[in-house]
């Protein structure tokens, strides 16, 4: 009862509640959310049941289209996206990490073109579970434990 | 496959490959054939790789088109400092293809994302070479009559050797048994090792030639690097089992031919040359016709 309250503060918009801990900066700036001009709410370390402490961000006026929510499913599985229209609940899905990663992880390679030229990176995820990325340029793997973001 | 860049060996179909492996089959009979006298080829060499490139120069002078471009980026603008990206939008101004060698793994997929003309990968650092590839296949063809269910035998450097991964998961789109002979140090990586695994097809390793010698078609020689082994007496233990001699082809199958990539160095004795066995300058002939079909294909010039 309480998260529906917190959830209702915001007319129309975006929560994006339950994200990993230590998370909430990386979403914010994997969502591009730094220079957003209207009401964002964040908070960090807060008590969740499910998983120990959790985050949450608000985003007034906000929608994210599927392939730009599920980027934060990366550093953040566990993270649902709320709907809110008119107060209401209009839509409450988990977070899915999606088929392709543009622009915002760095390839491991060293010796790979995205790492020395003006050049976006873009990976294929070959394995959702594990979180593999295959880049599409180098055709190495980038795995869980090496994502560094760019 | 009219205009499409050739970047990755994984970028054509099983019915691709052969396809171009039948064209090159008409280059070698009538190799001399002007079908591009109103083309211009360009040859980028970021790295030198000598080989590679008279190898497709000749195949485009065969063809009657005429080639423009530069032998390593010490003379280039690359080394000025201009971006790869305004390199290949320049030179597409001047050339109706661009073949390039790049030290950067990814490079040449990058290249075929901005340029307007078709792009031929030679060679993107440690990554790609799907010309070398094709050229193995077509020679693998036709030493043995047939691709499908032979036994092909890696000897060398497993683990770097970028021609071996290439070939290798290339050869699983037919019935293939892979020979692995490598140093422990040197061994396959695991993920190739997963390909041939999920095609339903069986691998064997082995530490020396003899182990494996009578049951190969097809024995794929590779250079052991002394650099590779962080000991490097390591390397002075396991360097001798990795030459190919005279004797070590005694018990070999008749039919038994040796490919290289070249350029050798010291992996096989040249007492190896005159035997009927010895086919890697021959497989660097078929490099020529290989990559006429695909400059006659890329190009939409194909009879
Ligand atoms: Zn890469």
């Amino acid at each position: 009862m309480k998260t529906e309250l917190s959830v209702s503060a915001i007319k129309n918009g975006t929560v994006i509640d339950h994200i990993a801990a230590g998370q909430v900066q990386r979403v914010l700036a994997i969502l591009n959310l730094s220079k957003y001009e209207e009401q964002i709410y964040f908070g960090a370390n807060l008590e969740s049941k499910k998983y120990g402490k959790k985050g949450i961000i608000k985003v007034s006026n906000k929608f994210f289209a599927p392939e730009d929510i599920n980027k934060i499913a990366l550093v953040s599985p566990t993270a649902t996206q709320i709907e809110i229209r008119d107060y209401n609940v209009t839509k409450k899905e988990q977070v899915e990490i999606p088929n392709e990663i543009d622009g915002f992880v760095k390839c491991i390679n060293p010796n790979c073109i995205t790492n020395h030229e003006q050049v976006p990176t873009h990976f294929d995820v070959v394995d959702k579970k594990e979180i593999v990325l295959k880049c599409r340029y180098c055709e190495k793997n980038t795995g869980k434990g090496n994502i560094e973001f760019i | 496959m009219k205009g499409k860049s050739l970047i990755s060996i994984n970028d054509y179909s099983k019915a691709e490959m052969l396809r171009i492996l039948d064209i090159a089959e008409g280059f070698e009979k009538n190799p001399r054939q002007p079908i591009l006298s109103d083309k211009i080829v360009s040859t980028l060499f970021f790295e030198p790789s000598t080989r590679t490139r008279l190898s497709f120069e000749s195949a485009a002078n065969h063809l009657g088109a005429r080639v423009i471009g530069f032998t390593d980026a010490a003379t280039s603008s690359a080394k000025k400092g201009e971006s790869l990206k305004d390199t290949i939008l320049t030179v597409a101004c001047y050339s109706d293809i661009i073949v390039m060698r790049h030290p950067l793994a990814g490079s040449a997929r990058w290249a075929s994302e901005v340029s307007p003309v078709p792009i031929i990968n030679a060679g993107d650092g440690a990554n790609q070479h799907p010309t070398q590839c094709l050229l193995d296949m077509y020679s693998i063809r036709k030493t043995q009559g047939k691709l499908d269910k032979l036994n092909i035998a890696f000897v060398g450097d497993l683990k770097y050797g970028r021609t071996v991964h290439s070939l290798t998961i290339a050869m699983c789109n037919f019935d293939t048994t892979f020979h692995l002979i490598s140093p422990d140090e040197l061994k396959l990586p695991s993920y190739v090792k997963q390909h041939i695994k999920d095609n339903n097809l069986q691998y064997h390793q082995y530490r020396t030639i003899e182990e494996a010698i009578d049951q190969v078609d097809v024995l794929y020689m590779t250079r052991v690097q002394r650099e590779r082994f962080a000991d490097p007496m390591e390397y002075e233990n396991v360097k001798n089992s990795y030459i190919l001699t005279k004797e070590n082809l005694k018990n070999c199958k008749d039919n038994l031919k040796v490919l290289h990539p070249l350029p050798r160095v010291n992996e096989i004795s040249e007492n190896v040359d005159d035997m009927s066995q010895a086919y890697y300058f021959q497989q660097a002939q078929n490099g020529v016709y290989v990559r006429q079909a695909l400059l006659s294909t890329i190009l939409g010039v194909t009879k």
